[in-house]
Order: C-alpha cells, then structure tokens, then sequence
C-alpha cells in the first residue's frame, strides 16, 4: 500500500499550503452543502476540492469519459492520530467500487479492494493511474472535461464526506479488470476521442 | 500581471550584476526559494543553492488583473500555440477549457505539477514561466459573445509585401508560453495541449528562443538573426509602457486587457549577406554595434531626421525602418517582444531563419496599423524580409486565484 506522496516531503508540504490555501478560496463554491442531483456544475476553478471531514482529498481529479468505466484519483491526507478506513465511494453518475492494482498472471489488473482502502494516522495514501483508485463502474452520462464531479466517501465508522473532482482528459489509466481476466473494459480503454464531446 | 510589482525570489539583474556568489544575493534568493518550493518549512542552507539552480526556481506571478508574459521581461524560450476550436465548443465548453488551462497554468507557472500530470518531475523548475492567453475573432463568435470582442481585433487588411501562408495565419485561441529553459516551455506546451483537444485543435506552433538567462543583463535590447539590435523604440518601463499597452477603463472584459499582432517574417539571409556594412546600417538607419540612430552616438540618442551630409541627403534616409516606424508619442507606441527562429537549412545550405515578431498595445487600429502601413508602403528592409504568417488577438484580463482567464469576457 502506497503512504507517501510520490513527490518526497519538501514538495508535499508545499502541496499542501497550496491545496490549505485553495481549500480557503473555492471550498464553498466547490460544494455544497447538500448533494443535489447535479453533479457535473463547472464550479470558479478548475481545482476541485474537498469539504471539512474525516480526511482532506487533496487535487481531486476523475478521468473524462462519455461512457462505461472510468476512475478517480487524488490524494488522501489523515491529520488525525488514528488510522482512518475508507469503505465506499457513491456518485450519481455511476455505481462505484474500491480498486486496487494486483499482479495476476504476469500482469497487473485491478480488482476491488477487500477491507476497503485504509488511511494511516499522519499519513497519505496516494490514488492514481496504476494504483489504488476509486472506480466508476458504468457511467451513465457523459463525464465531460472540466466538469466537476461530486463523490461522497463512506468511512468505517459510517461517516461521511463529500468532495468534487474536476474531469480531465487523460489517456492513461487503462488498466484491465480481474474478473475479466485481463480484458480492458471499454470504459477504461477510452482514446481521447471518446471523451471529447465538448458540447453541454 | 502589473497591478503589482512582480515578485520575484530573486532578481536576474542581481543574479548577474550582482556577483553570482555573493553572499548577500546567494543567501536571499535561497531563502526565498525555499520559501516559495517549499511553503517555509524546510528552508535550504544557502550554500547548496547554486545560481543556475536559481534560474530555474525563478517564478513569475501568475493571478493579478493583467496577464503576465506581456509585460514581462523576456524569457528565453517561448511557443506559440494557435487552436481552432472544434465544432459545438460553444460558451459552455469554452468555460470548461478555460478553467482546465487556466488551473495548469495557475500551477506550471509556481513550480507545481499540473493536475494529472503524466511527468510531474517536469513541472518543477518552472524558470520564469508564463502562460498567456488570447482570443481570436473566432473565439467571440463561437461563444456568441462578439460584443465583448475588441473593436480592433479582427484580420489585419492585406498588405502589399504579405505573403501569408495558411500554415502560420490566425488562430481562435493563442497560447503564449515563455520560459528560460526549452523542457520547461515543452513540457507546459504537452500539459496545455492534452487538455485543449477534446475543445480544440491544433492550428500551428511557432517555437522561438531569444539569448538564454545571465548571456547579457536585463533590459538590454537583443539582436535579431540580421545580427540588429531590435526593439529599441518599445515605450520604457513605468508609465509610457502602461499608456502604451493597457486599456485603461470600460467594462470588465475590456479593462486591463491589451490586443497582440503575431507576425512571422522570414529573413533573408542570402540576400542580406550581399550587403556591406554601409549599406546594411542606411536600411535600417542605426548603427549595427550600438543601435545609434546615424545622427547619433547612443543608442537612445533621439535621431534626426533633418540632418543632412556632405551630399545634401539625410543622414538618416526617409526609406530606412527608422524613419517609416518612428513614432514620438507613447500612446501611439507599440511593445515589442520579438523571439527568432531558425528552422533547418536547404540541401544548399540556404536558411531558414526569421522573427516571430510580436507587437502588443491597447489598440491594434490606433497603434500598430499605422506604423505596419507606413512600413509595407515604404522600408527598404522589406526588400530582405517577408511576412508570411499574421494573427490577431485580444489578450484579455488576467484572473484572481479561483478564478479563470476569460472569465469576465465568457462568464
């Protein structure tokens, strides 16, 4: 399991007075306060971010899609003393699921993450492309670039904690599926044509 | 950004002035580094900063009410992107690019990793970057906002020595990139131009370099690949540049915003090597050593047009750049801020070589046309340069953190 940034600690603590500061700036317009059914609202800034809660998610971001698979990736941050675990994530666009990265057969597949994804205390667990991430498992509407996108977290101890993403085109993160046995899913597998309807 | 005084870690001038390795500079700029890589915690003792890693840690302010990389001292490296934009990337889509960009821009430019950045380690060293955004005609159209489009903004008329090609004309939406180092520039290119495509297409590149950081000081004016000292006349710093590029007042898509010619003029150098040195200097009407216009012995020195020689012609002649460009008034002047090309040379050892010359001010109409019609009607230096790309922009306002380039003009 991945507990450091991949950035070393000079570089994070200068990410996290810039996501402090950021968090100061566009909280609010980021999200709301209750989880309307829109959940795609281009908000005042690109970057995203997260409400007050059990854990900071620090450069939230959800890979562009129009349809099918896709995932969301950021930074977890645990201020508290105590170990946090993260046991589901839910969108309206979406079912969701918790992933992890595994090697099966000689390659690396994702495969939900049993236990869910545990945050240590004073510490941060990294989501990115070909790592632990949080998997959207059938979009049903079209996730456009530079739409935000609100996730709710569901902790053990059965809090919650609401963040926004910003949708960005990437072509990475095609990882295959273990349950179909190294087959890309179609989501997962987009070209960045398949995310590029830039109308509303 | 100029509603502030830029602020810098550390001056160039001083780096390089100063004595690299004096302490006093070394200590300051070390502790201002640390202090903006690393938020103040973890500051580096001094003497592990050496003054080419401070070139790179330089940054340039990217949020304030006018975009940076105008007004801005030149940076070495610059790369000029112009898009079409696709088909139903309309007012809506255009917000939605515009934030991604602007939050890459936001962060590249501070030294930070863009969002989702595929090689982060690149974003590091951002060596004075800044990244500047215009608007073409198309763009006004396309979010059916052309009421907000600067009246001056829109294709220059044909001139005589035009010889336009498709390849480097127009453009919906200019990204101007500018660093001191070349990885920094291609890397933030890459970041900018992934999360443009599913919004836009890439319309042509032009890639420029200028002398790199330390070679001569601040505010010297640099030579072109004619071996000219070019951009002596651009309105000094303070309140003739201000007068010169900045819409003043108006409502908020229009205030702090200034307009940008982008013209790519490719040199001769075969038939300029055919000149002599005399020759060379009546063309231009300067010295080639000091800029001096012939009248003078500086290269500030005001020229005068009355004086005449031995021969009972002007000194300087009426069909010399310097005559047909000269302007005395700062709000008729326009900001330079060229970069060269050198593209690769023909079988025959021809160049290809050139300016991406680029004229900024508050009103192209007002400023630049004049001068450009004066100079197509009559400068000798046209019989050795040729405009072959032309494009035009409005630079509008800058934005404040959590804000977005071009939100008061599409918001």
């Amino acid at each position: 399991m991945r507990t450091t940034s991949p950035f070393g600690s000079r570089r994070r603590s200068a990410v996290v007075l810039a996501a402090a500061a950021a968090l100061a700036a566009t909280g609010a317009a980021g999200c709301g306060s209750s989880n309307s059914s829109s959940t795609t609202q281009p908000t005042a800034s690109a970057s995203a971010s997260a409400t007050t809660g059990v854990i900071t998610i620090r450069d939230p971001w959800v890979k562009a899609a129009d349809r099918g698979m896709t995932a969301a990736f950021g930074t977890l941050v645990n201020d508290r003393d105590t170990d946090v675990t993260l046991t589901s994530a839910a969108t309206s666009v979406s079912p969701m699921e918790l992933h992890e990265m595994t090697m099966k057969d000689g390659k690396m597949v994702m495969q939900a993450k049993q236990g869910g994804i545990v945050i240590k205390a004073k510490s941060t667990h990294a989501l990115e492309p070909g790592g632990d991430h949080l998997m959207l498992m059938d979009v049903k509407q079209p996730v456009r670039a530079g739409e935000e996108l609100t996730f709710t977290l569901t902790f053990a101890d059965g809090s919650t904690q609401q963040f926004t993403a910003v949708a960005k085109p990437f072509t990475g993160a095609q990882e295959s599926y273990a349950p179909g046995h190294g087959e890309p899913m179609p989501g997962m597998s987009a070209t960045p044509e398949m995310s590029m309807s830039p109308a509303p | 950004m100029t509603d502030t005084p830029p602020v810098r870690p550390v001056s160039r001038r001083r780096l390089i002035t100063g004595g690299a390795l004096a302490a006093g500079g070394a200590l300051a700029g070390g502790a201002a580094v640390a202090a903006t890589r690393s938020g103040g915690n973890g500051q580096r003792p001094a003497t592990d900063m050496t003054p080419a890693a401070n070139v790179g840690r330089l940054v340039e302010p990217f949020h304030g009410a006018r975009q940076a990389g105008v007004a801005t001292e030149p940076q070495a490296h610059a790369s000029f992107v112009a898009f079409t934009l696709r088909p139903g990337t309309d007012r809506a889509a255009l917000g939605r690019m515009l934030r991604l960009l602007t939050d890459d821009a936001a962060r590249l430019t501070q030294g930070r990793p863009a969002l989702a950045d595929t090689e982060a380690e690149l974003g590091l060293l951002p060596a004075r970057l800044t990244v500047t955004f215009g608007f073409g005609p198309g763009l006004y159209r396309a979010a059916g906002v052309d009421d907000r489009r600067p009246a001056s903004v829109a294709e220059l008329p044909a001139f005589r020595i035009d010889r336009l090609q498709p390849a480097w004309s127009g453009g919906d939406l200019l990204l101007q990139i500018c660093a001191d180092d070349a990885i920094t520039v291609v890397h933030a290119q890459r970041v900018l131009i992934k999360d443009s495509r599913p919004f836009a297409t890439v319309r042509w590149v032009q890639q420029g370099f200028r002398r790199s950081p330390g070679v001569e000081p601040d505010g010297h004016t640099q030579r072109n690949l004619f071996g000219q000292l070019d951009g002596t006349a651009n309105p000094r710093p303070g309140t003739p540049l201000d007068t010169a590029l900045w819409v003043p007042d108006g409502p908020a898509w229009l205030r702090d915003s200034t307009t940008l010619v982008v013209r790519r003029i490719s040199m001769n150098l075969e038939t300029w090597d055919l000149l002599g040195r005399t020759d060379r200097e009546l063309a231009v009407g300067r010295r080639l050593d000091t800029g001096a216009p012939l009248t003078g012995t500086a290269e500030h020195d005001e020229p005068d047009f009355a004086a005449t020689g031995p021969d009972g012609l002007t000194v300087i002649p009426d069909f010399s750049h310097l005559t047909r460009a000269h302007v005395t008034e700062d709000r008729l002047r326009i900001l330079r801020r060229p970069y060269n090309y050198d593209g690769v040379p023909t079988a025959e050892g021809h160049a290809d070589s050139g300016l991406i010359f680029t004229s900024y001010q508050a009103d192209i109409a007002r400023q630049y046309l004049p001068i450009q019609r004066r100079l197509a009607e009559r400068d000798l230096l046209n019989e050795w340069t040729t405009p072959i790309g032309s494009a035009v922009f409005a630079i509008p306002p800058g934005c404040q953190p959590g804000g977005w380039v071009g939100e008061q003009v599409l918001g």
